[in-house]
């Protein structure tokens, strides 16, 4: 199966970003296709997670673009809550609503940005619940929730607004080692079902697993790209053989 | 009892005189906290923005509000700003304006420290979800803010109701000002009469303000579950 024959959805064009005198990303290129899962591996601060912000318009580019079909970032009028609505994102730190349940978290972005139908709406989430096998948890607080149900539950309010991409940056990063399978099986199960996804992970196994293709990133750039067979196993540059060697014992 | 001092609670219509006193106090008291805070969710909305000179401006008014003592806003008030607009004034209403000018800083406050002290990632994640940023605050950071603003404002509109006993100052007849009167015309009659008066007065301000205090740690047990 070559994705590489679908559709591009994100087309990323040397893409510069820097805080301040600080450059962060010195121009990126990269397009992403339909259905694939693309997999950012790289040290710390080598500006892997800024570049996911980037990929929703969290964070402005100053230099290069990104399009996401046919709309541009850099336009000025870009219909950013089109953009957010189309480019989910789940955050490190399962950031969901504490003030509201996990059924009205879920169906906030559907209710109010997308004005969906609230039994619709409401049937979608529920199955998407008893998909990640917390149904029985939608009318808990978050604070009732351990952190692997609160990522899942990120996930699924992410799902429920039928974005074309989800970003991941770091989803298991602040999670007890043992939540972090059943956080990454529920994107594996994505990954299957063919969703098209980036992601940014330390989980070496779970990347060689998901990923159609790996980007290494450091300093800024994009060091390395290749099939995650090969880029685990014959590393084409020093900097990934070093990076790799660090999670090897 | 028929000699006591404390008869002189119920003597002619001194307790109606003292409602009427403490409707006084408490109709300043709850006209500027609603002012208060009304104009103070919205300086404290304005002080979330990057403008500097909104800031600045907050930033003197609040201060000008916290390092003057609240008598001496009154004063200025009261005798200086209608002698030099040549308005007139009469002392509730001047109690009133200041009050809720008082209010309104401290408000603002209140609801800027609650606003900040929410995480950054609670706006990406609404924006995230293609909240814009009106839906943003409706939903997300002000339901949130809310809840961390009960315990300041109530504690302001206890210190709101109890300032009030100032307004005696400027000649408004508050309930403070007619248990005084009605000690001075039952001086002879019953000499302790100020402690049972102000006794009363004691319990009167309680009654208003411990309801509040209950509310409040109602409301923070209900959300902290």
């Amino acid at each position: 199966m070559d994705k590489n024959n679908n559709p591009v959805l994100l087309e990323i064009q040397d893409v510069y970003k820097k805080y301040d005198d600080k450059e962060i990303l010195k121009g990126i290129d990269l397009s992403l296709h339909k259905g694939e899962v693309l997999v950012v591996l790289g040290p710390s601060g080598c500006g892997k997670s800024t570049f996911l912000r980037c990929l929703n318009g969290l964070e402005k580019i100053q230099g290069g673009d990104i399009k996401f079909k046919e709309q541009s970032f850099t336009d000025k009028n870009a219909n950013w809550q089109k953009i957010h609505e189309k480019i989910g994102m789940v955050f490190q730190n399962y950031e969901l609503f504490p003030h509201m349940t996990v059924i009205e978290n879920i169906l906030l972005g559907p209710l109010k940005v997308q004005k969906r139908d609230r039994a619709e709406a409401l049937a979608e989430a529920e199955r998407l619940l008893e998909r990640v096998g917390l149904l029985d948890r939608k009318d808990s607080y978050p604070r009732q929730l351990s952190g692997g149900q609160k990522q899942r539950i990120a996930i699924v309010r992410a799902l429920c607004m039928n974005p074309e991409i989800i970003l991941f940056d770091e989803v298991t990063a602040s999670l007890d080692p043992e939540m972090v399978r059943e956080v990454l099986d529920v994107i594996l199960g994505l990954a299957k079902q063919g969703m098209t996804m980036v992601i940014v992970t330390h989980e070496m196994g779970f990347a060689e697993a998901v990923a159609d293709r790996i980007i290494f990133m450091d300093e800024g750039k994009i060091c390395e790209e290749s099939e995650p067979n090969e880029f685990f196993t014959n590393p084409k540059t020093e900097r990934a053989k070093h990076f790799l060697n660090i999670f090897q014992f | 009892m028929q000699n006591s001092a404390i008869n002189v609670i119920f003597q002619e219509n001194n307790i109606k005189r003292l409602f009427e006193g403490l409707f006084v106090t408490a109709e300043i008291a709850f006209i500027s906290i609603i002012i208060g805070s009304i104009l103070g969710i919205l300086i404290g909305l304005s002080r979330t923005t990057k403008y500097r000179l909104v800031l600045f401006i907050n930033r003197v008014y609040l201060e000008a509000f916290r390092i003057i003592p609240t008598l001496v806003w009154l004063f200025v008030f009261y005798f200086g700003v209608t002698t030099a607009l040549n308005i007139d004034l009469s002392g509730e209403v001047v109690s009133i304006i200041v009050f809720s000018l008082w209010g309104a800083a401290e408000m603002g406050d209140i609801v800027r420290g609650a606003l900040q002290s929410l995480p950054k990632h609670q706006i990406e994640s609404g924006k995230a979800l293609g909240l814009n940023y009106y839906q943003v605050y409706r939903y997300v950071l002000i339901p949130q803010a809310i809840r961390r603003m009960i315990p300041g404002t109530i504690n302001l509109a206890t210190r709101m109701i109890k300032t009030t006993s100032l307004v005696v100052l400027i000649g408004v007849i508050d309930v403070v000002k007619m248990g005084q009167q009605i000690i001075e015309s039952s001086r002879f009659q019953f000499p302790t009469a100020s402690f049972w008066i102000y006794g009363f007065i004691f319990f009167l301000y309680f009654i208003i303000c411990y309801p509040l205090s209950r509310i409040s740690k109602r409301l923070e047990t209900k959300w902290s579950n």
